[in-house]
């Protein structure tokens, strides 16, 4: 489905708009530095850790697990950059390194 | 004053230039993939500035007209914008203006940069942060541009390319489980969001998973909070 010039600028209006809120919304609520809510501070420490978690899940929700390639190359391409990342630590080797193979896996292999 | 405040800001965003301008030229070219012509992921990353939404975004488009759902999905993408926040009241106070800006470009890597890095003797504290702020956006839309404008002489094959995404936050992941001990937030997002998922299917789970994430995390704040007064 494609979206007319219109419609594509409104969705990006909306994301502006959610990230403006997100950024802007602590200093709007906590002006005058009030003592930030012990339940906001527990969920400033561990939300972005799940949020991650559910951003890797949002990435693969459309992977066909139940029919051929079962997902295999996203999950092959996946241990690699485990593998990759535990060995170097280096963000771009292991993003651009997943990447790379994942794309040779879909356009060589699992044709 | 500016121009100590930009050479000091300059040496802290290298690393960061590496990585925008790969990671935006690796947008751009997504975005060229799915159609997009280079004004796109231009205005896209000028505008919205958050890396990671930018690539969700993408595929919104490509997904049908739901502003709505893209704004909440932005929320939730974007939730951790709320603690850099909360941890920057104070340095972003007495800033002048500028305060607007430094909010409005406030990455991940921006915030890391501001929230660790005490500017040196004699450079302004407001300006130098602002500097690094702008140096951060100006390696994106910079990076993402090109790739929109180099996606059409691209030659080789790039299906697959959209991996990237995944990629990055799989390493971003990564990242944040080597670098805790307690993996239990990280498990709950992941378990959470199969779980529904599963329940919910793949255009529909989104705001269940969040729901079910906070659900969980509040109730074992307790056991959270006492395990790590005890370790």
């Amino acid at each position: 489905m494609s979206l007319s010039t219109g419609q594509a600028v409104i969705m990006i209006g909306a994301v502006v708009l959610g990230t403006l809120t997100t950024r802007f919304l602590p200093f709007l609520i906590f002006p005058d530095n009030r003592p930030t809510p012990k339940y906001i501070q527990y969920l400033g420490k561990v939300l972005p850790f799940a949020v991650i978690g559910l951003l890797v899940v949002y990435c693969v929700k459309s992977v066909p697990v139940l029919t051929w390639p079962y997902g295999l190359p996203e999950g092959i391409a996946v241990l690699g950059i485990v593998l990759l990342h535990w060995w170097k630590r280096n963000m771009l080797l292991s993003i651009g390194g997943g990447t790379i193979l994942y794309m040779l896996l879909v356009q060589l292999v699992f044709v | 004053m500016k121009m100590k405040a930009l050479k000091a800001a300059f040496p802290y965003t290298i690393p960061i230039c590496a990585g925008f301008t790969f990671l935006g030229l690796a947008y751009g070219i997504y975005m060229n993939s799915l159609g997009f012509s280079f004004v796109y992921p231009m205005l896209m990353s000028m505008t919205i500035f958050a890396g990671s939404m930018e690539f969700v975004a993408a595929n919104l488009l490509v997904s049908g007209f739901h502003p709505l759902h893209a704004f909440f999905l932005t929320l939730m993408v974007n939730a951790r914008h709320l603690f850099y926040g909360i941890s920057m009241l104070d340095k972003y106070k007495n800033v002048g203006k500028k305060k607007w800006y430094l909010i409005y470009g406030m990455c991940d890597e921006s915030f890391s940069i501001n929230c660790t890095t005490q500017p040196p003797e004699g450079v302004d504290k407001g300006w130098f942060m602002f500097f690094v702020t702008l140096l951060n956006q100006c390696y994106w839309v910079i990076g993402s541009t090109l790739g929109g404008i180099l996606g059409s002489f691209v030659t080789f094959n790039t299906k697959g390319i959209d991996f990237v995404m995944t990629a990055l936050f799989v390493v971003i992941f990564l990242d944040q489980w080597f670098s805790q001990k307690r993996h239990l937030p990280a498990i709950v997002g992941v378990a959470a969001s199969a779980v529904c998922l599963m329940l919910f299917g793949a255009d529909n789970f989104i705001i269940p998973s969040m729901l079910l994430i906070l659900a969980v995390l509040t109730l074992a704040k307790k056991s959270f909070e006492g395990k790590e007064m005890g370790s």
